[in-house]
Parts: structure tokens; C-alpha cells; sequence
């Protein structure tokens, strides 16, 4: 008779977070994947340098990439699940046009100025919201965009539903892809580093069971007003991006798209790593691209293709990844 | 000293009362026990006098500072700590970790010292002597474990590490002793004995009458949210109005 055996690959004194490297050989089955994320994307703009419009999608790619870390930092570390990434988009995106196009701020300076307003409007915008939990969040924040587009539209303030044109575009093609690619990646190895300090394991307890933290002497809407501003912070920087990279600013930017697809995203790459909700929106954004060739049979298509991951692959394919990178199987005798 | 003393605390529940004004105090240093059968409001008045639940009459004083309307966190930082009845760690943290979050938090850090937060770093180290003393096998796996793997007694035993970390000078205890062995609970009382000569005030609200009786100095018993006998151990479980209120009365 046989049985499958799992294996620990790579390194063997292992746990949470230490390692011991003894070769090169472990240090680049540490680093290998890692490096690898950064080289295939510094090399993306230059492999698809003869296709532009490509290079664009590659920008829009990491845009949601950046929402759906966005996401899943708030879903799976802090508990708070939000539907409302539009909101964060919309909100940076509007104080960016405002400020680049009203107030004639330099570009340089109005996309992370657009970021840090965008974030503390955002925060204080959710504050009276934060002490509810689950399923109320989440429906209150699936609000959010809805009403700030009736505001805008019924107001018809900022431009009302032609929203505000005439804002400066990003310099350069090359430059425009590094800006956001950069960004990204400092985001994603910076937020896996800060959920792992005490703090993010302050969130990640909030996410558990937030009466004992209150028990504890911590105040537990202050921790989530925290997260909620990185959150936010990261979102916000993402609409004010594409604000630029569009070149105009509109009601289109509270959609549900920019809720939505992120949420796929992580749902497909796998929930909790933060990198799965890279992976995921780096399958999902090209797929819609080439699906465009169906027409509006697009969407069929896409939810199938969707059904078919949560179905099947519901861990994600992050997981199942990391699972088959760390491990083997073998067939042994019994 | 008294300590800490509530002041006719009555609380209801959409018209049913859980709380009918109850009064005690409580000396420092000293382990007071509150019993009661099922319903009697014994965690309801632990939830007020932590703020979990705001209760509508009333004062709460701690060392004669008016603690009544604080959120809960709060009081918890002026040391006033609680363990949960049902059983509340973070599950999808491991055991060390769990006790990581309180010495984050700004009591433990502003104490600091050994039983304190220490420099950032330190965490991991303090959270791991304190489970130590509390029972976890210090070279064992059992503080790595995530805290959804652990059996009760251990669980039990992380929400009572959860108070020590915080460097408390009142632990409420919401029947630490339930769903535990004898063998279990004869392993705590070593711990809470260890507490008090330390100086902690212990409150226990508690079921199980013979192991509370040998930590306890005073008990003070409920019925439908009044308070019906209060003093020695032994003294309170020979009223009538106890024995009654456990047993039935005798009238037929």
C-alpha cells in the first residue's frame, strides 16, 4: 500500500518569521519569489514597449492591484469588510482634479497631497461608522459612493456629471508606468512588514474578538481609525493616479467597478497575504482585456471563468502556490 | 482601603430587572467572591462595573474616583481588568502572541518593568514568562500553538494571563473555574493565592461553591438581582435566604 507524504522543502530550521540561511541556495529560495514579483514588473513597460496600449492596461492592472491590498487589509486583518473602495477612489481621485485643476497645484505635489486629504476625508467621512461590525460596515460602506455621486450630481457641484477636465497628465510613458509599479511595491512589502509589528497584531486581534482588546485598555475604534486611514491612504493615492493618468475626473470613478474587481481579485488570489490580492488582480485585469474580443459576451465568460476559481480553487491560488513552493509530495510505502 | 465599591447599581433589561440596586465594597488585597444561582445578575454586574453595559442607577468608585460613565477600555487602563465567561482569545493568534496585544497596549507600556511592555522587541519574551508562570510549559510547544488549538484549562488559564500582563490591582474573574477539572482548578488557586499576596484584588463571580470557598475572604450572594447576604464563606451559605434561594424552601 501507498500514501502521500508532504514534505518540507528549502530551509529547515523554520518558524514563525526567523529563519536560519546557511547558503545561497536557501537565501534564493527565500528571496527567489520575491525577486522575482520585482523583476517581472520592472521589466513589464519595457517588454511591452512596442505595445501601448498594454503598457496602459499594466498601469490599471496595478490600480486595482493597489485596491484590492486595500481590501484585503481592512477584510482580513482588521475585520472590517469594505465595499466601498470606489469611495476611496472617488474621494482621491475628486481632491486631486480639485487641486491640480482649480487650485493649479503641480502634479508632483497634488497626487500625494490628494492622497494624505483624500485619506483623512475618507477617515473622518467612516468615522461615525466604525464602531459597527460585519455585515453593517460593509453595507454602509457599499453607500458611501452611491450618495457622494447623487450629491455631486444633484448639487452639481465640481463640475456636476461632466466632471473636471483640464488636469495635467503624468510626464512621460516609461515614467508613468515606474511611478505606480514603485508605489506598489512599496506598499505591498511595507503593509506585509507593518501587519506583522505589534500594531498589526493589535488589528489582527481587533479582527478576532474586539471586546478583549477593549478589556485589554485599547481603544478599539481609535486602532480601527488607524487602519481605515492606511486604507484609505492607499486607495485615495490610487484614484488620484488614474485621475492623472485620465486626464479628467468624473462621476465614473464612484463606480461599483472599483469595489467589485478588487474584491474578486483577492477572492481568486487568496485571501489574506496581501500578495494574493497582487495575483489576483493581475489575472483578472488582462482577462477582461483579452476577453474584450467576445464583446458583451465578456461578461458570461468572466463569471464563469469566476464561478469556476471559487468553486474549485476556493482557498485561492496563493495558497495553493505557496503550499506546492514550501512543500512536496511524495508517494511512500506504508 | 476599600478599593473599589459600587453604589445601588440597578440595571434592566426591557423591563425585566437584572439588577435590583446592589451595594458592595471591596478592600484592597482582598479575594471577594460573589455567588448566586443561574440569572442572578452576577455577570450583568460585572459587565457594569467594567462599562461593557451601561447600567441606568448607580456609581461605581475606584479608590473614590467616579468610574460610573467610562468606556470600557477606560477603566481597563486604570487597572480594573476581567476575564470573559466564555472564553475570548484571539484564535488566530498563538498563545504568546495573545498576551502580546495587552502588553501593547499603553497600561502595560506606561508601567513597563518586567510585568510591562518593555522596549518593542521585548514583547515576545515578557508574554512568554508570564505564561510560564501561569502554567504553560515554557519548553514545550503549547505557547506557540494557535489559541484555537488549545483545550480549555489553557484557554481559561490565557484569559486570566491576558489581566496579569496588564499589571492589574483588580481582576474580575467571570467564573475562571467552569468547565474545568478538579485537577485543573487545584492548579489556578496556587495562582490566585500567588496574586493576592501580591497585592491584587480579586473579585470571583463563581459556581462552584468548595473551590471558591478556599480563596475566597467575603462573599456576597445574589438572587433576581438582589444582593440577599454578604460575609464569611461559611456564614453566608448557612442564611436562610441562601439556602434558599439554591435549594427551594422548605414550605410545600
Amino acid at each position: 500500500m501507498k500514501r502521500s507524504e508532504r514534505v518540507d522543502r528549502g530551509i529547515n530550521v523554520r518558524s514563525e518569521g526567523i529563519y536560519a540561511i546557511s547558503s545561497l541556495k536557501e537565501i534564493l529560495y527565500l528571496a527567489g519569489p520575491r525577486m522575482a514579483l520585482v523583476l517581472i514588473l520592472f521589466l513589464l513597460p519595457v517588454v511591452l514597449d512596442s505595445v501601448p496600449y498594454w503598457k496602459r492596461v499594466v498601469n490599471i492592472m496595478l490600480v486595482y492591484s493597489l485596491l484590492a491590498i486595500s481590501f484585503d487589509f481592512l477584510a482580513n486583518y482588521v475585520g472590517l469588510v469594505c465595499l466601498g473602495c470606489s469611495f476611496f477612489v472617488g474621494v482621491g481621485g475628486y481632491t486631486s482634479a480639485i487641486l491640480n485643476s482649480y487650485l493649479h497645484v503641480p502634479i508632483y505635489l497634488s497626487i500625494p497631497l490628494a492622497s494624505v486629504l483624500g485619506a483623512v476625508i475618507c477617515t473622518l467621512l467612516l468615522l461615525p461608522c466604525l464602531w459597527l461590525r460585519g455585515v453593517y460596515f460593509a453595507i454602509i460602506t457599499l453607500m458611501y459612493p452611491l450618495l457622494l455621486t447623487r450629491v455631486i450630481e444633484a448639487l452639481n457641484i465640481f463640475g456636476g456629471t461632466n466632471g473636471i477636465s483640464g488636469i495635467e497628465s503624468l510626464p512621460g510613458n516609461d515614467l508613468e508606468n515606474y511611478i505606480i509599479i514603485v508605489v506598489m511595491l512599496a506598499i505591498l512589502f511595507g503593509l506585509r512588514r507593518f501587519v506583522n509589528q505589534d500594531i498589526g497584531l493589535v488589528m489582527r486581534g481587533v479582527k478576532d474578538n474586539d471586546q478583549s482588546i477593549r478589556a485589554s485598555g485599547i481603544n478599539v475604534t481609535w486602532i480601527k481609525t488607524q487602519a481605515v486611514f492606511i486604507a484609505s491612504l492607499i486607495g485615495c493615492f490610487a484614484g488620484s493616479y488614474l485621475v492623472h493618468l485620465y486626464i479628467w475626473a468624473g462621476l465614473s470613478l464612484f463606480a461599483l467597478d472599483f469595489s467589485i474587481i478588487p474584491i474578486a481579485a483577492v477572492t481568486i488570489g487568496g485571501s489574506g497575504f496581501l500578495i494574493g490580492a497582487v495575483v489576483g488582480s493581475f489575472i483578472l485585469v488582462p482577462l477582461s482585456e483579452f476577453l474584450r474580443f467576445f464583446g458583451s459576451f465578456r461578461i458570461v465568460i468572466y463569471c464563469v471563468v469566476l464561478t469556476l476559481f471559487i468553486v474549485f480553487k476556493s482557498e485561492g491560488i496563493m495558497m495553493y502556490i505557496s503550499r506546492r513552493y514550501h512543500q512536496f509530495e511524495r508517494w511512500v510505502d506504508v | 482601603m476599600i478599593i473599589l465599591s459600587a453604589e445601588n447599581i440597578s440595571k434592566t433589561f426591557k423591563g425585566l430587572k437584572a439588577l435590583d440596586s446592589v451595594s458592595f465594597q471591596v478592600e484592597e488585597g482582598e479575594v471577594y467572591g460573589i455567588i448566586g444561582p443561574n440569572g442572578s445578575g452576577k455577570t450583568t454586574l460585572i459587565n457594569c462595573i467594567t462599562g461593557f453595559i451601561r447600567h441606568e442607577k448607580g456609581k461605581v468608585f475606584f479608590r473614590d474616583k467616579n468610574i460610573t460613565k467610562l468606556p470600557p477600555h477606560k477603566i481597563a487602563r486604570m487597572g480594573i481588568t476581567r476575564t470573559f465567561q466564555i472564553m475570548r482569545p484571539y484564535f488566530s493568534l498563538p498563545a504568546y502572541k495573545n498576551l502580546v496585544i495587552p502588553l501593547w497596549g499603553p497600561r502595560a507600556r506606561k508601567l513597563g518593568g518586567w510585568r510591562g511592555g518593555g522596549k518593542h522587541g521585548d514583547r515576545d519574551t515578557v508574554a512568554i514568562d508570564i505564561l510560564e508562570e501561569i502554567g504553560f510549559e515554557r519548553d514545550s510547544r503549547v505557547p506557540y500553538k494557535l489559541a484555537s488549538t488549545l483545550p480549555t484549562g489553557y484557554l481559561k488559564r490565557l484569559e486570566l494571563a491576558r489581566c496579569i500582563a496588564m499589571r492589574p490591582e483588580v481582576i474580575l474573574c467571570d467564573e475562571i473555574f467552569s468547565g474545568l477539572s478538579v485537577g485543573e482548578i487545584g492548579g489556578l488557586i496556587p495562582l490566585l493565592e500567588k496574586l493576592k499576596l501580591e497585592g491584587v484584588t480579586i473579585i470571583m463571580v463563581e459556581h462552584r461553591l468548595r473551590e471558591l470557598f478556599k480563596v475566597a475572604d467575603r462573599v456576597m450572594a445574589l438572587q433576581f438581582g438582589e444582593k440577599i447576604a454578604e460575609g464569611k464563606p461559611y456564614d453566608v451559605i448557612e442564611d436562610s435566604r441562601v439556602r434558599e434561594a439554591y435549594l427551594g424552601s422548605d414550605e410545600v
